[in-house]
């Protein structure tokens, strides 16, 4: 692994990879496109796109059912991405791994199964200040349904956790912890392991939203002891409208199921239904296959370069864009925890961020403008939004620079 | 590229700096609260309305980007002293030259045609229509806020 590790670092170069996707050669109103908006989707490498076009050319059949040669190796791509994606989170068994539309559904569904099961009147889940809202509506549902509370862990001005807070509120009626692993909004990178860790002490379970850290940070899911782990494909170089869902097999087992229809059952009568074991128990209905299948390649794309190097790139350039934009004086930089991906969120003295946002695209410059689905922290910080640009796999220095360029040009207009 | 000036225009940027009838109107007699989602924009309308239905006076407060900023404000000098009918009818010329439909600008617009160069930005078209919405609101006093993304609103 050292080897691997010290090759890939020598070995980074960004212009080579940038070939592999298509998208990064065109032009945005006449102009080189700079995509700065990895946190919100990345774009997908020639592998991905191709995966899915040979699927629908070659292959495409239902899986799990007919006894035909094109089902089976749809059925055997769609299999082997399980597989794939057990061993990239490192999953004790591929039966821990459910497809789902992405992380919003894959909360979702254990907020409904597992929730609706385990959760009563008077428990009590905590969720963080920092959270998507993917990671708060569903719980506020489930604590309103049952009459349970929902906590929040508040944070610095840093945007970091508090974590003391967080052990005080913990006690024998909370029953979930829901916490994201880095934060869209801001970048923070949370210290799951110690989260984990207290709340498995109290008896609770552990929910943590990878969509911010699946593209940036090894996950261990087994070393984590997370209970469950959520991700979508689309945030690491894979297609829209397919993620993940990992579950430790002892909560999955016991879990109600999710949806009712095909594919999730062992038999079927009028009188009673048996159902199947997971995973197949929770996918019920045709799933993504194309998805699944380009998900498991763009996996296979972000190993063969290794995570390690794409997150020391990408980090290299959060501190040239740190200190670019540290440079120009009306730049406020929110979310500035010591642990951060490739996040920069910012204001820029009283220009709203949809007004930067239009000055920066028509430069080419694609960044989110907005509160980034993250309301309560755009509350915390007492603004209505922020631009955020977030860095990908292919993104240069260069860009970062044009970045600068666009964020002066801005105050230029404005002046 | 490098040229803005097709839709933050110096009028545009100066009305947002310096808004005009900006704040609270006291003996208002129509109100409605504004919202859009996408980026946050907030406007509070007020309107006196006299009996024989003409705009005796209109303010605005809130926040927002330059585009709804300036809007609101541009919107507020063009209506004082409006009829209704004669409000309504310059909102929906307003409406279509932003959203693009028609190729020429009608010239009762007056100033509001400068935010003709809107059309080119589909992203902003809700931000320069976010008060004209909210004053058409306010006319007929909607208790409930109004989105840009609840179909009322709604620019597609």
């Amino acid at each position: 692994m050292s080897t691997v590790q010290t090759q890939t670092k020598t070995a980074y170069d960004v212009e080579k990879l940038r070939k592999d996707f298509p998208i990064l050669s065109r032009q945005v109103h006449g102009v080189p496109l700079v995509y700065l908006d990895n946190a919100a989707t990345t774009q997908k490498p020639l592998s991905v796109i191709e995966a899915e076009d040979r699927y629908y050319r070659e292959y495409n059949a239902n899986i799990h059912r007919g006894v035909h040669l094109l089902s089976q190796e749809a059925t055997k791509a769609y299999e082997d991405a399980r597989v794939t994606i057990q061993k990239f989170i490192n999953a004790a068994s591929s039966s821990e791994i459910i497809y789902t539309r992405g992380a919003t559904e894959g909360i979702n569904l254990v907020a409904q199964t597992w929730g609706r099961k385990n959760i009563q009147a008077g428990d009590e889940i905590v969720i963080s200040h920092l959270e998507h809202h993917s990671n708060i509506v569903p719980w506020q549902m489930l604590c309103e349904e049952k009459g349970a509370k929902l906590r929040v862990i508040p944070i610095n001005d840093r945007g970091e956790l508090l974590l003391d807070k967080y052990k005080n509120m913990l006690n024998d009626k909370t029953k979930l912890v829901a916490i994201g692993h880095v934060s869209n909004a801001l970048g923070t990178i949370n210290p799951i392991a110690d989260i984990i860790h207290y709340a498995h002490s109290k008896g609770a379970l552990v929910l943590v939203d990878g969509a911010q850290s699946i593209p940036h940070l090894k996950v261990d899911v087994q070393k984590l002891d997370c209970d469950f782990y959520v991700f979508s494909g689309h945030k690491i170089y894979a297609p829209t409208g397919i993620g993940v869902l990992y579950g430790k097999l002892a909560h999955l087992n016991a879990m109600p199921p999710y949806q009712g229809g095909g594919d999730m059952i062992a038999s079927v009568t009028f009188e009673k239904t048996l159902y199947a074991k997971p995973p197949h128990k929770f996918e019920a209905g045709t799933p993504h296959i194309a998805g699944v299948i380009g998900l498991g390649k763009a996996l296979d794309y972000v190993s063969a370069i290794g995570l390690d190097a794409i997150a020391a790139h990408e980090h290299e350039l959060l501190v040239y864009g740190t200190e670019a934009l540290s440079q120009i004086p009306q730049v406020r930089i929110i979310g500035t925890a010591a642990m951060k991906a490739g996040v920069i969120s910012f204001t820029l003295g009283d220009i709203h961020p949809h007004d930067i946002g239009t000055i920066l695209d028509k430069m080419g410059v694609a960044v989110r403008a907005g509160h980034h689905c993250a309301q309560p922290v755009m509350d915390r910080f007492d603004i209505p939004a922020t631009a955020r640009a977030s860095f990908g796999l292919y993104n240069t220095k260069a860009e970062v620079d044009a970045l600068v360029k666009a964020v002066k040009k801005t105050l230029e207009v404005f002046a | 590229m490098s040229d803005f000036s097709d839709l933050y225009q110096d009028l545009i940027l100066d009305h947002q700096k310096n808004p005009r009838n900006f704040g609270v109107l006291p003996d208002a007699n129509h109100h409605a609260d504004g919202f859009n989602p996408l980026c946050g924009d907030k406007i509070s309308l007020d309107l006196k309305l006299d009996d024989q239905g003409v705009i005796q006076d209109i303010h605005f407060k809130g926040s927002g980007c330059a585009i709804s900023k300036a809007s609101a404000s541009m919107m507020t000098v063009s209506l004082k002293g409006k009829k209704v009918s004669e409000a309504e009818h310059l909102f929906h010329e307003f409406h279509d030259m932003v959203m693009g439909k028609i190729d020429h600008a009608p010239e009762d617009l007056g100033k509001l045609k400068v935010f003709e160069g809107v059309k080119e930005y589909p992203a902003r078209v809700k931000c320069a229509s976010l008060a004209w919405h909210t004053m058409e609101a306010a006319l007929k006093n909607e208790k409930e806020v109004i989105s840009t993304d609840d179909g009322k609103g709604s620019e597609s």
